[in-house]
């Protein structure tokens, strides 16, 4: 049986496209449980995960906390914020203290890439990378994937443009490597200074987003990391908007049933303006649900099946 | 959506190292004993009153739509059908389970106050039986849950027996019982499977428990 033969699930970069299908197909199969009058099934009874958040999250940690709930595992969450991180603890130490209490799992969001692999090595649990750094997101990338699967049918073929701060997303390249992969045509768009080096050899890159949305069956729109910028990237908010942002006018040049995805939280009017957001072709609050869905099936892949094949 | 995943129409083939024992039913068998069954439910009214006949993931599901059909022949309404997944509800899931293969669960509707029969196509331990109670009642409150299985072979591990049977019989814990159905296999037969011999000759007989048949 094709399945999801790994312990942890640190990236999308290493993973098969078969791998990829497995989380994809058991994600589809979750999301009916989240429509139940009791949303609960008592799949991961017992097992307990521990939600490490060294960053600001809304989305990811709170559709991580629901897939725990709906799926019966016991859950904690700690920021690093109100924790002994704050007292100058490090990441091992935290780490290697969390496990003193025996958690399956450890769902890691990090600002150093690279983080969840440490914790990989170190750690008796499975390894859930929930972000580290500007390297990979591979939950987000997986809810995008299985949006644009359930909107199209497919992902071969598609063409998909990502636009905005490539050089500070860690969701930018989970998609690319996850769309490549599935046979999807990528093409990346962003200002000069917001393309990291070497990443053109993953992806086509343009600096002009009426080229990049032209013909495309979905966009996805990256936010603007004002908290990674140390210097100035681009002159004005304003002056992004007019040359990067997603106006409607610039919709229009897309595929009529073009898709706007967003991994959230929004910028409006500086990367998307408000009416594409919010407009008929959004699928944004989609994404929110999948989120829920990819999260559970990861859980479950990890946490049921008697772990390893 | 379907995942890629799962059973599809293909020639059928015992598991690798098992062969096949015996034929226990043919397509004439399996359709006699689903009629006898949709008459018999027929015949208590309670249970055709507000029936629903829900079918266990794979092959109790086109079991169910073909009593579903039945039923209305026997000259009841044609009761709606669902579908059960238990995979989230094993017992084993995280044990020895292999990696779940999901194809989620459907109902036609509201239980509440209805009479559920469950349908299966082989009733063995009865822990599926188990799961699928705990996910029927997640769902609702039915009036009544009654058990429907076309084959009936022993060894049950928890308190369940079925209301409803297709055929009885007596088999070792060793072997195994193959339901093959037109919608998935694309020919019925039930079919008792042996272990294979390895290399040396196995005994000729069942050494099992044998008076283990069916006792309510």
């Amino acid at each position: 049986m094709s399945g999801y033969p790994h312990r942890h699930l640190l990236g999308i970069e290493s993973l098969q496209p078969s791998e990829i299908v497995a989380v994809l197909d058991t994600a589809e199969g979750l999301r009916e449980i989240l429509d139940r009058p009791l949303k609960k099934v008592p799949a991961l009874r017992g097992k307990t995960v521990v939600n490490l958040f060294y960053e600001p999250s809304t989305r990811t940690r709170a559709s991580f906390e629901v897939a725990e709930k709906v799926l019966s595992a016991d859950s904690l969450s700690i920021s690093a914020s109100a924790s002994s991180a704050q007292k100058g603890e490090t990441l091992l130490d935290t780490a290697k203290n969390l496990e003193a209490m025996n958690p399956d799992m450890i769902v890691l969001r990090h600002s150093a890439a690279g983080a969840a692999h440490f914790l990989a090595r170190h750690c008796r649990a499975a390894i859930v990378n929930a972000g580290d750094g500007a390297h990979e997101h591979p939950t987000q990338a997986l809810l995008d994937a299985l949006t644009l699967r359930q909107r199209k049918g497919r992902l071969e073929g598609l063409r998909v443009a990502i636009v905005g701060d490539i050089l500070h997303s860690r969701v930018a390249r989970s998609n690319v490597w996850l769309l490549s992969k599935m046979g999807a045509k990528v093409v990346l768009c962003a200002p000069p200074t917001l393309v990291p080096p070497g990443i053109d050899a993953l992806a086509p890159v343009t600096h002009r987003i009426d080229e990049a949305v032209e013909g495309a069956d979905a966009v996805m729109m990256l936010r603007i990391q004002r908290e990674r910028m140390t210097g100035a990237y681009f002159p004005s908010d304003r002056e992004y908007h007019l040359r990067f942002g997603l106006t409607e006018a610039r919709v229009k040049r897309a595929k009529k049933d073009v898709l706007i995805l967003h991994p959230g939280p929004m910028n409006r009017g500086v990367e998307i303006a408000s009416e594409v957001a919010d407009g008929p072709y959004s699928v944004i609050l989609d994404q929110v649900t999948n989120g829920v869905a990819v999260r559970m099936a990861v859980l479950l892949l990890l946490l049921g099946g008697g772990g390893e094949s | 959506m379907k995942g890629s995943n799962g059973t599809r129409r293909g020639p059928v083939a015992a598991p690798p190292g098992f062969r096949v024992r015996r034929e226990l039913m043919d397509a004439e068998r399996i359709a006699r004993a689903l009629t006898r069954i949709a008459h018999q439910i027929v015949e208590r009214p309670r249970d055709a009153q507000g029936l629903v006949l829900v079918g266990v993931r794979t092959r109790g599901v086109p079991l169910a739509r073909r009593l579903a059909r039945l039923v209305a022949q026997a000259g009841a309404p044609t009761p709606p059908v669902g579908a059960l997944d238990i995979t989230l509800y094993r017992d084993d899931l995280t044990t020895v389970a292999p990696q779940p293969v999901l194809r989620g669960t459907e109902f036609p509707g509201s239980i509440d106050g209805r009479t559920v029969v469950l349908v299966d196509d082989v009733l063995y331990t009865g822990r599926t039986v188990r799961a699928a109670l705990d996910e029927i009642i997640d769902f609702g409150r039915p009036a009544r849950i009654k058990l429907a299985a076309l084959v009936d072979r022993g060894h049950r591990e928890l308190p369940i027996c079925p209301d409803y049977v297709g055929q009885t019989i007596t088999t070792s814990r060793e072997e195994i019982v193959q339901v093959l159905l037109e919608e998935e296999d694309r020919e019925d037969r039930v079919l008792l499977l042996e272990k294979a011999p390895a290399a040396t000759p196995r005994r000729p007989a069942r050494s099992g428990p044998k008076k283990r048949g069916r006792r309510p």
